[in-house]
């Protein structure tokens, strides 16, 4: 065999296994499109009975369902900004300053990313018992902000030592304040970052089971009601908000895409 | 020069500690900047000269001694409330911000009215000869043009004093010498105090009025260009400006006996170290005679360098002669290698260093 046959080989080989991953990766998520558009009868909507726009209708009638999904929705979104106001001011500050107790910080930081879900989870629950702390939406947030804040510290630091320090010098210098270099100079210096990590938590967050099954009380999340309902059948609503869900965050991150070419 | 003092620093030292050990990154600086200089600090990387700029910046809190900006003690000041602005050897150009928003940044943190804004900003940009491209990014310009930038940005806060860290050292030859005059003609129409941070001897010499020679924390000599360069005041102003020739020998009578001849030294006695700059000497074939320095040595190097024709003179006792000889009538080279030759020099251009 010549170097030139192998090489096609080679590409040939290259390029069905690039198709076979891509179709690997958007298999799950087609399957939960098409099922939002199936005509099922029956009480489970696992097999393909025809197609129709009625669930995209009837989208809030489980009324359960729809509370369950806006609790979600509300904790994914007040967890984010908290986490992001915390994970940012950590983040410059382990990327910027020395202080006492910065090897620790950087330890816990990412002894957070790498403790087991289920082992934060259940000790998240000991602490709210033994603290006499009511578990409700409130410690989901808690927890939430808990298991998130790692990845935005850890994305906003890789790019704050990135950045020129004497970028801010030279804002002070121009006679900014401390806050305003902060505004004008730094923030939107780190801000793809933040942005990052940003979406990052809330996409764990929106999708939570595990810790959020330890600390939830009687509030119930999407993710909780799903679970729920796999014994009685899943209702063809979960696979709608899951599709609306999906194109809210592929909009985000075409947007992002497109935001990032301008700025390049 | 006007005699007033735009920048001045009292026995200032900076201090740091690095692997817990305390380094003494400036160890007593005295300067008094008058106002309107073009004032350098010329030294090696290390010897505390962005250190020093960085504590009149206010970015840099002496360990010791004071700051004073136009007779104000300005030590505890911050850098937002000095009236002074500086230009960072990064350009340090906000990213994410416009030209026009770079320059405009200083006079937006004063709250300076918009309209004054637009024609200070405006003006600012013609002096740089930047009009036209207002709403460029600075990652969209050339070297010279974010350099050009960087100076507007600065200037157009009218400062008192103007800080420059090696402005020009991300240029390239030919940028950095049409630079070198852009920034004379800019510092005369402006008329403020230049402060000029560079290891570049040949750019502190074109430009400054006045240069500060530091090594190791210290001041070596603070004098004029052409002072620094003709009376070098120790050995290493001698040796890190230009080319420099150093004799030692014991003086008797005004002169050094060295290298086959003497050096004179009118009023001097005992042990000294005489430099010499390699233009100021003569080569010729005979002895010159008693009222001039000459000392006999063999040609070891002839290399012709196209204004002039640098000679490597090697003395009996080993010390290595630096001349040079202007071509300016013909290029016949005037000594050839393993020639023994005669170097001669007016008693005025030996100048005695440290003594």
């Amino acid at each position: 065999m010549t170097s030139g046959e192998r090489g096609r080989l080679g590409d040939r080989l290259l390029h069905a296994y690039t198709w076979l991953v891509i179709v690997w990766l958007s298999a799950p998520i087609a399957v939960m499109i098409l099922f939002g558009f199936n005509d099922k009868q029956s009480k489970s909507n696992t097999s393909w009975q025809g197609f129709t726009l009625r669930w995209y209708a009837e989208l809030f009638e489980i009324s359960d369902l729809t509370v369950a999904l806006r609790n979600s929705l509300v904790i994914a979104l007040v967890s984010t900004v908290i986490t992001v106001v915390l994970g940012t001011m950590l983040g410059l500050s382990l990327g910027r300053h020395r202080f006492r107790g910065k090897g620790v910080t950087n330890f816990l930081v990412f002894a957070a990313i790498s403790t087991p879900e289920l082992v934060m989870g259940a000790s998240l629950l000991s602490l709210f018992v033994s603290g006499n702390v009511p578990r409700d939406a409130n410690t989901i947030i808690v927890s939430h902000v808990l298991f998130s804040l790692s990845f935005v510290v850890v994305t906003v630091r890789a790019r704050i030592v990135t950045l020129d320090p004497s970028l801010e010098e030279a804002a002070r210098d121009l006679g900014a304040t401390a806050w305003g270099t902060f505004r004008q100079v730094t923030l939107p210096s780190i801000m793809p970052a933040v942005m990052a990590g940003a979406m990052l938590s809330f996409a764990l967050s929106i999708d939570d089971y595990v810790v959020t099954s330890f600390v939830n009380g009687s509030t119930v999340t999407f993710p909780l009601w799903i679970v729920g309902a796999v014994k009685t059948g899943i209702p063809p609503q979960v696979n709608v908000m899951g599709t609306l869900i999906f194109c809210v965050g592929v909009l985000i991150a075409v947007a992002n895409a497109v935001v990032a070419r301008r700025r390049a | 020069m006007t005699g007033l003092s735009a920048i001045e620093l009292e026995d200032v030292v900076k201090e740091y500690l690095s692997h817990g050990e305390v380094v003494q990154a400036v160890k007593g600086v005295t300067l008094d900047i008058a106002e309107g200089e073009f004032f350098s600090l010329l030294g090696p990387s290390g010897c505390g000269k962005t250190t020093t700029m960085r504590m009149v910046a206010g970015f840099e809190a002496p360990t010791k001694g004071l700051v004073k900006l136009h007779g104000k003690d300005v030590t505890d000041v911050p850098p937002n409330k000095r009236d002074v602005n500086m230009v960072f050897q990064s350009y340090a150009l906000f990213p994410h911000m416009s030209v026009w928003d770079n320059v405009a940044f200083g006079l937006k943190q004063r709250r300076t009215p918009q309209e004054e804004i637009r024609r200070r900003v405006g003006e600012m940009l013609e002096i740089v000869d930047l009009a036209g491209r207002e709403k460029r990014r600075p990652r969209e310009m050339s070297g010279g043009q974010q350099q050009r930038v960087a100076l507007a940005r600065a200037l157009v806060n009218r400062p008192r004093a103007l800080l420059l860290d090696e402005p020009l050292g991300a240029l390239d030859l030919k940028l950095r010498q049409a630079m070198q005059i852009e920034l004379k003609r800019i510092q005369r129409e402006v008329g403020i105090t230049f402060v000029y941070v560079t290891h570049d001897q040949n750019e502190a010499l074109t430009m400054s009025d006045r240069i500060a020679v530091m090594n190791d924390g210290l001041v070596e000599q603070l004098a004029r260009p052409r002072e620094i360069y003709e009376r070098p005041s120790t050995a290493f102003v001698a040796g890190f400006i230009g080319t420099s020739n150093l004799l030692a020998g014991t003086a008797t009578g005004g002169e050094v006996k060295v290298g086959g001849g003497r050096v004179l030294v009118p009023g001097r006695e005992g042990e000294v170290t005489v430099t010499v700059r390699p233009e100021k000497i003569t080569i010729g074939a005979e002895d010159p005679g008693p009222e001039v320095s000459g000392v006999r040595g063999t040609v070891a190097e002839v290399v012709y360098l196209g204004t002039y024709t640098s000679y490597s003179v090697s003395l009996a006792d080993g010390t290595d002669i630096t001349v040079f000889q202007q071509n300016a009538h013909d290029s016949v080279a005037t000594a050839e290698r393993g020639d023994s030759v005669w170097l001669s020099w007016q008693a005025q251009h030996s100048y005695v260093i440290g003594s």
